[in-house]
């Protein structure tokens, strides 16, 4: 009998199963009606990458003073870089414009150590962000105080207002939600149906209608002689929208923690509301946040409707300032595509990080 | 806790730990607290309209309006009332819709479906479209459509045309009309007699089908009566249908229908970036039908094609129906970014233009929301049925 005493090395795979022409062959060319997909795939690209390459790089002007430098063959970059500074802070007074950059860069590197796992009192730094720094960040941006000059809310614009609206939109909506998600899920029926009511009424309109009511009707509904501020009013109107879609989006999270926790912070003698801040909700919001970012992007999307009321949000500027520019008409596509670009880089990051955050969130349930 | 110690059986806890009466007080502190809330809002109201001098009521509907309409779908003029502004308002938002939701689920279903297909190409390109399209803003689109693509149009004397019959230039597309002759009501006729002959069929072909176990051909004879009856009888009666054909004149095109650049252009952008959304979910659902269920489809006999109509899209649908119904809701309520760019849809004519010359917000605010709330209701109340027929059926 023979036993052989070394084990055989490896053989590479037959050549027939590996490769790139084995990869095209499987993937591209498998049957007739594949090949006839492929042709047509590779003619839509033919038909639009290389014009688009051509448009956007080859043939663009990056650098020009005016818009006679700019030959029109291709995208006139120059357009955007001239009013760029427009576009991320609209009529902010240039000489103040530091005190915006202060107010994100604040923001920005509290936020980091949230993102660190071993950071210790998290908690508190959260709340920090939360509670403290948007009244830090007013007095910055606004000024009025502390020998800053006082930069009126009409004079804010750009990519800072849209970021403004959509970052207090969702820290203002998220408290209002949680309230409205455990009314809709409370044993009161009175309280039960009005969070019901509430809830389905701003979902069932649309925003643009909440803005023009807020615009419109909210100075009818304050006591005479009492000047409401544009963007505080649309600001109104956007944190009762949102409190809505969060509260559903914190619903989910609800629904989703099994009884047997409710029924175990009960039998601790808990209170209701110890019970829920203590041992439901945070649970429930972990398992939300993807929905919570999704969220996020929907309303970060949605800030450029603001435009119709007449502030100037990224889109609102593109459009109605740079747009109206006498010296450089007849650059809309180039304004639009550089909105698109902006807007595209935001909510795909932030996509790409709710995905992430869903497969890193997921494995305490798994079994 | 005192009550324990008496003795084992407990006792009433007092009034205020009793959470029947504690439920009872915080819903009538709820209750006070939103009247007053009311109360001082409308109070606040009234005494703002009255020194602004805003009159209230819906008389004004009645008035006439004095303005014209980009496109209406009854007959209107600036001597209509207020109140028909309303009514082409709505129908044009309708149309929007309606016209809307059947695009982008055509679309959303081939780019869903292509997003899977084994060609890697094609499915990258999906998924290149599905990433491009939902993550830019729908504004965005609408003006990128409306004012670089269709401004970018040539003039009605190039026209850029197909088959010399549908017309497309800076002013919308020119597309033939149906005209009617006498006679056509038969064919009409003919068309709802074929559907209902059809629904009988299928049902008497299901409950043979339930008795004996012998199919019926049920979809060709479905597609005889319910378009081939009705050929039938438009040629029996002598083809009572001409169409009016768009023709150049001088300056521009008569005849035919016109599509306005607005509608065009928000039809374009509702329907694409809804399809991106539309993709996702119908990838997802199919992607939920688990594969064993194919292989015991294909190992009971069942060629392919009855695999995907019996087994994987039936069961897909279940999983795709409820997204989708919310993003039918999302495509109505965004019909009303018309208002950008002009299109006559509710927000733009009624909230918009009579809002600004009657100066009667609340009523007109109120009038539209209404609006919104009832055709978000109805949509979702149909689909509601259409997914409880299509759940899964459990003993």
């Amino acid at each position: 009998m023979y036993v052989t005493d070394k084990i055989l090395p490896a053989q590479p795979a037959p050549s027939d199963t590996k490769g790139p022409v084995v990869w095209l062959k499987e993937n591209l060319f498998s049957s007739p009606l594949n090949i006839l997909m492929t042709l047509f795939a590779v003619y839509l690209i033919y038909l639009l990458v290389p014009p688009a390459i051509q448009w956007a790089f080859i043939d663009a002007d990056w650098f020009a003073a005016t818009r006679d430098g700019c030959s029109r063959e291709g995208a006139c970059w120059a357009y955007i870089a001239n009013r760029f500074g427009q576009t991320i802070y609209g009529f902010y007074p240039e000489a103040e414009q530091w005190r915006v950059n202060t107010a994100f860069l604040m923001l920005i590197v509290l936020c980091i150590p949230l993102f660190i796992n071993s950071f210790p009192k998290k908690m508190w730094l959260g709340g920090f962000i939360l509670i403290i720094f948007p009244f830090i960040a007013f007095f910055l941006i606004h000024g009025g105080s502390f020998g800053l000059v006082e930069v009126s809310t009409d004079k804010w614009g750009g990519l800072m207002l849209t970021l403004i609206i959509s970052i207090i939109g969702i820290t203002l909506a998220l408290p209002l939600g949680i309230i409205l998600a455990l009314g809709r899920r409370s044993h009161m029926p009175i309280v039960k149906s009005v969070s019901v009511l509430f809830i389905e009424f701003w979902r069932g309109v649309p925003l643009i209608t909440v803005l023009f009511m807020s615009s419109v009707m909210l100075p009818l509904f304050m006591p005479e002689g009492s000047d409401f501020d544009k963007l505080a009013r649309a600001m109104i109107g956007i944190i009762l929208f949102q409190s809505a879609y969060v509260a559903e989006v914190v619903r989910g999270g609800l629904q989703a923690i099994p009884k047997g926790q409710y029924e175990a912070a009960v039998a601790m003698g808990l209170t209701y509301w110890k019970s829920m801040f203590l041992v439901i909700l945070p649970q429930a919001l972990k398992l939300v946040i993807p929905g919570l970012v999704n969220t996020f992007i929907a309303l970060f999307k949605d800030t450029t409707l603001v435009l119709i009321i007449g502030l100037f949000d990224l889109l609102g500027v593109v459009q109605n300032v740079l747009g109206a520019d006498s010296k450089w008409l007849g650059f809309e596509t180039e304004g639009y595509v550089y909105a698109a670009f902006v807007f595209w880089l935001f909510c795909f990051g932030m996509s790409r990080y709710s995905m992430a955050l869903e497969r890193k969130l997921h494995t305490g349930h798994k079994r | 806790m005192s009550t324990q110690q008496k003795g084992l059986t407990p006792g009433k806890p007092p009034i205020w730990n009793d959470p029947h009466y504690r439920a009872l007080f915080f819903q009538v502190l709820l209750i006070i607290g939103l009247g007053v809330f009311l109360v001082y809002i409308v109070n606040n109201t009234l005494a703002n309209m009255e020194a602004r001098g805003i009159s209230t009521g819906f008389a004004f509907l009645n008035e006439r309006s004095g303005f014209d309409i980009l496109q209406s779908l009854v007959p209107f003029s600036a001597d209509s009332t207020y109140g028909k502004t309303f009514i082409v308002g709505l129908l044009n938002t309708l149309l929007i819709t309606a016209l809307g939701i059947i695009l982008a689920t055509i679309l959303g279903f081939i780019i869903g479906v292509a997003r899977l297909s084994k060609n890697w190409l094609i499915a990258k390109l999906a998924t290149i479209f599905i990433e491009t399209f939902r993550n830019i803003p729908l504004l965005i689109q609408i003006f990128f459509w409306y004012f670089v693509v269709l401004r970018a149009m040539p003039s009605a004397r190039d026209s850029l045309s197909i088959a010399d019959s549908f017309f497309l230039n800076v002013r919308g597309m020119y597309i033939p009309s149906p005209v009617t002759g006498d006679g056509f009501i038969f064919t009409t006729i003919a068309f709802v007699i074929g559907i209902i002959a059809a629904f009988i069929m299928r049902r008497w072909a299901r409950n043979r089908q339930f008795a004996t176990g012998e199919q019926f051909p049920v979809f060709w004879t479905a597609l005889g009566l319910i378009f081939g009856l009705p050929l039938l009888v438009f040629v029996l009666t002598g083809s009572p249908l001409t169409w009016d054909l768009p023709v150049l004149e001088r300056f521009n095109f008569a005849g035919g229908t016109r599509i306005i650049p607005e509608l065009l252009a928000l039809l374009i952008a509702l329907s694409i970036y809804t399809a991106a959304f539309i993709a996702e979910i119908v990838r997802s659902g199919i992607l939920a039908v688990s594969h064993g269920q194919t292989e015991a489809a294909l190992s009971v006999g069942l060629t392919p094609n009855q695999n995907l109509r019996l087994v994987v899209i039936p069961q897909a649908m279940r999983v795709i129906i409820p997204p989708m119904t919310s993003q039918y809701l999302n495509l109505a309520k965004n019909s009303s970014l018309a208002t950008a760019i002009g299109y006559p849809d509710i927000v733009s004519v009624f909230m918009g233009t009579t809002l600004n010359q009657t100066g009667q917000a609340v009523e007109i605010i109120a009038m539209t929301m209404a609006v919104y709330l009832t055709l978000s209701l109805t949509i979702s109340v149909f689909m509601n049925w259409y997914n409880a027929k299509m759940a899964l059926v459990e003993r």
